[in-house]
């Protein structure tokens, strides 16, 4: 599996959560990903991206188009070097909040892709992984 | 600063969603609209979101949050022209806008208000 072209984007302002939205959909359009896929991607893009400001303190945002054999599809890889997550399996449950959302963002993201990756180490940061194929 | 216009129809405020809204000016919104409730002393709110790509759980949370304080504020509100690809993708996300009103598009949602509206009049 290659990494065949990326951008990077950073999360520091909530206008870079809208820009990080457009990079997906863009990237999503030009990969033809039908629309029910390209919405479910750019909606969990949005909760993941939103998780770095607000609980990262900022952080990056990777685009990619990548290949699994024939099969392309969209990489977004979100890192940040806030304080990590103490229990990932509990940040993970529907309706958990360690702030004032819903605890929506982590559990739904998930299911709206194909793959999802999270790593996280309390004082170093968390780093988030989907793709979603075509 | 940049705002989402608020038109008046009547009894009924009529938005319509034309950007991908950062989070800031959705909250605005929110507040502008319940002014606004208040001063045109009016009884029902429509939200137009067919132009919307995407509604995460910030846009969902503030749609319901809109919803309640019109409640409060005797106003009835009611979100029409999401697209189907964004309801599929909110009912898996785990959203359920359980207690707002929905409908198909503009039209739709005016005769429901209409109707909601002389209902609560008459009481
Ligand atoms: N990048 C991150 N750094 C540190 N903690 C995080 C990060 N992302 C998520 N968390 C923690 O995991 C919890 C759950 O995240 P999730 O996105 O599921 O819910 P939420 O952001 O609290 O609410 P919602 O996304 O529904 O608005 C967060 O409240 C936060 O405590
Ligand atoms: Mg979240």
């Amino acid at each position: 599996m290659d990494l065949q072209s990326s951008e990077t984007l950073q999360i520091t302002c909530e206008e870079d959560l809208v820009r990080v939205r457009q990079a997906t959909r863009a990237r999503a359009v030009l990969l033809g990903l039908s629309l029910v896929n390209l919405t479910k991607i750019v909606t969990a893009a949005s909760e993941l991206a939103r998780n770095t400001l607000t609980f990262g303190g900022g952080g990056t945002a990777i685009v990619a188009t990548v290949h699994n054999g024939d099969r392309p599809g969209l990489r977004l890889i979100f890192e940040d070097h806030g304080p990590g997550i103490t229990d990932i399996e509990l940040a993970m449950k529907d309706g958990y909040t360690g702030g004032k959302g819903l605890g929506l963002g982590l559990g739904g993201s998930k299911r709206l892709v194909n793959e999802f990756e999270i790593s996280s180490r309390v004082g170093e940061g968390t780093r988030v992984s989907i793709t979603r194929w075509k | 600063m940049e705002r989402i216009p608020i038109l008046r129809m009547g009894d009924v405020l009529l938005v319509s969603i034309q950007v991908d809204m950062h989070d800031r000016l959705a909250q605005t919104l929110q507040e502008e609209l319940a002014e606004r409730v208040v001063k045109d002393r009016a009884r029902g709110v429509l939200i137009d979101i067919s132009v919307l790509e995407i509604v995460d759980s910030f846009i969902g949370r503030l749609l319901g949050r809109i919803a309640s304080i019109s409640r409060i504020l005797d106003a009835e509100t009611v979100i029409v022209g999401m697209q189907p690809a964004v309801s599929i993708t909110l009912v898996e996300l785990g959203i359920s806008l359980d207690g707002v009103r929905t409908a198909l598009n503009v039209e739709r949602g005016m005769e429901l208000l209409a109707s909601s509206i002389s209902l609560r009049t008459q009481e």
